[in-house]
């Protein structure tokens, strides 16, 4: 598609492929770039809203993360997605808080649900788990369920291990 | 006396112990940073407000800093209904994940079920009859209205006019009436399916729908009586909350609430879905971008929103309301008795369900809130790898302390109103 090189070009040696899926663009990009990139695509080529900022984990693969940005253009009625891919052992992004500032909550729901460490975020903390929670729940190795399911045969067993035992 | 005194040190000492070991990521140090250092020599007081405040529209609590009665600073604290609906979607298919978007902002289930099932028509390229994509729209324009009536009545609650609470119930009725005509189901309809609905209409649909159309103008001519030249409700509402347009688009705020601040960006216009674009509508702009001019732009969406039913309604054209490709809808119940290829789709449907590629797309609709995204990534199997959705409660209450900065604490109630959230879309 013709938006798609266009966008490319402009953004020279910082994009490593470009990808369109029904009729979707997805630009790739490496995380010591992505702050640039986005500059670019918000002063330059007028992307000025950041629609949504999430992660995939494609545990066992490697690089494990992908961040993902969709922007949109109200102007133009256009949008592209930025991706960066991030390895299991090194779970560190720059922030893009000083491109978007609402990518605020979203990079701490991240951090929160994933793990991921945004550098240069003024307030990281978890947003939708308790503060004490230990781990990050979207993780692929974390189960979907983990209660056991209680019969008559283990309930009891199965009560012994909730916080409210010996209660 | 003394030994019950020992024991409970030792008590809690065990438990400090046994708590010891809990690191929590953050430190004392970084909370402080959130408010003015006005507050710890106590020239500022901190209000707790919520998680259980009749004017929070849920569970959202609000950390705020006050001045007397003005807010310093406010700090929203949300995840009380952290649900886990994301981490749900992965260990199901397709299909299955489709009742779980109602359980997003239930106020609008409709427009979750289209912006899923999009999403998923999309990443497999399914077509929808026009039939299904104009039942659609007259279904999606209808739980905007139901969404908005619950906003507008709970919002002029929290200001304090009453009455027009009763009357949105009132009206409210008529449409869950037509949901459960359709669905079964007044509240959690999940009646759309990827590819169509789950069945065609039953005649007493189009009844309720004209009933709607008849009482509805009507209705929104009191509404505005009650609210719009009214002095108190002006008092309250005019230059309270204003956010501008670029710090608006900033924020990722959309829907009314950025439409408030003058800004054209409707996602039925900018990004035409299920034939959105064979309609003639007008988008409701404000100016100001204070809590009146939202409260008006909602208020002139429902009458756009009627507009668009009536069209729609005019020219629904006949034919199937679900694709006839196999591979994701089922095969007519008939059918399966003497066909064999029939049979084996629908087990294979309802045991294995359908394939997604390995590959990912953003589908967007209009809510009633603002843009309701989903982005799919599947992973070539059954069930997707992720599915995370956009709401746009989120986006829009991380605006709330910069409009609620230097407001007074009763504007606040006004304020989060006019955001028009629903902390079932926040927190997932």
């Amino acid at each position: 598609m013709a938006e798609s090189t266009s966008l490319a070009a402009a953004l020279g040696d910082a994009v490593t492929n470009t990808v369109v899926f029904r009729d979707e663009v997805t630009l790739l990009t490496t995380r010591e770039r992505l702050v640039e990139v986005l500059t670019h695509l918000r002063d330059v080529e007028r992307f000025e809203m950041l629609t949504d900022e999430t992660c995939v984990d494609f545990h066992p693969g490697e690089p494990r993360f992908a961040l993902v940005y969709q922007l949109t253009s109200l102007e133009r009625a256009m949008r592209v997605r930025v991706k960066i891919m991030l390895s299991g052992a090194d779970r560190v992004a720059p922030t893009v808080m000083g491109v978007y500032r609402n990518a605020n909550w979203l990079e701490r729901e991240l951090y929160d649900l994933f793990g991921i460490t945004f550098e240069g975020h003024p307030d990281l903390r978890r947003i939708m788990m308790p503060a004490d929670y230990q781990g990050h729940p979207l993780l692929k190795e974390v189960p979907v369920t983990v209660e056991e399911v209680a019969f008559s045969f283990n309930r009891r067993r199965i009560d012994d291990t909730k916080i409210y035992a010996g209660e | 006396m003394m030994d019950q005194t020992q024991l409970s040190v030792e008590e809690s000492a065990h438990n400090l112990e046994k708590h010891a070991d809990v690191q929590l990521d953050i430190t004392v140090e970084q909370l402080k940073k959130l408010v003015s250092p006005r507050a710890f020599t106590g020239e500022t007081m901190l209000l707790n407000m919520g998680p259980q405040h009749p004017s929070t529209h849920g569970v959202l609590r609000l950390l705020l800093e006050l001045d007397g009665e003005t807010v310093v600073s406010c700090i929203p604290d949300i995840g009380f209904l952290h649900t886990g609906i994301e981490k749900t979607h992965e260990g199901k298919t397709y299909l299955k994940g489709l009742p779980l978007t109602d359980r997003t902002d239930y106020l609008a289930p409709m427009i979750n079920n289209l912006a899923y099932c999009g999403a998923i028509e999309k990443l497999c390229e399914i077509d929808v009859p026009l039939r299904a994509q104009y039942l659609r729209v007259i279904l999606a324009e209808l739980t905007r209205m139901n969404s908005h009536l619950v906003w507008l009545g709970t919002h002029a609650l929290d200001i304090g006019a009453m009455s027009v609470f009763l009357y949105c119930m009132r009206e409210r009725e008529l449409l869950l009436d037509v949901f459960e005509s359709v669905s079964g189901a007044r509240m959690m309809s999940s009646y759309f399916r990827p590819g169509g609905l789950w069945r065609d209409v039953p005649d007493v649909f189009f009844d309720l729908v004209r009933k709607v159309m008849d009482v509805f103008p009507g209705r929104i001519i009191e509404y505005e009586r009650l609210l719009k030249e009214n002095p108190i409700w002006r008092e309250r509402t005019v230059g309270i909350g204003v956010i501008g347009k670029a710090d608006a688009i900033a924020w990722g705020m959309t829907g009314p609430s950025l439409r408030g601040s003058g800004v054209n960006y409707d996602i039925r216009k900018a990004f035409p879905y299920s034939s959105y674009d064979h309609f003639d509508f007008s988008v409701p702009l404000g100016t100001k971008g204070d809590v009146y001019d939202r409260y008006r732009c909602r208020l002139d969406e429902f009458t756009q929103s009627l507009k668009i039913i009536k069209q729609a309604l005019d020219r629904l054209p006949p034919g199937p309301v679900i694709t006839d490709d196999r591979k994701f809808a089922p095969p007519p119940k008939h059918e399966i008795a003497y066909s064999m290829e029939s049979l084996i789709h629908h087990f294979k449907l309802w045991t294995e369900g359908f394939r997604g590629p390995n590959a990912d797309v953003y589908f967007a609709v209009e809510s009633g809130k603002g843009e309701y995204g989903v982005y799919i990534h599947g992973d070539g199997g059954p069930k997707p790898r992720r599915v995370p959705f956009r709401a746009p409660s989120l986006c829009n209450l991380q605006a709330l302390p910069q409009m609620s900065d230097g407001a007074l604490i009763a504007d606040l109630v006004g304020i989060i109103g006019s955001v028009d959230i629903v902390l079932g879309e926040v927190d997932r």
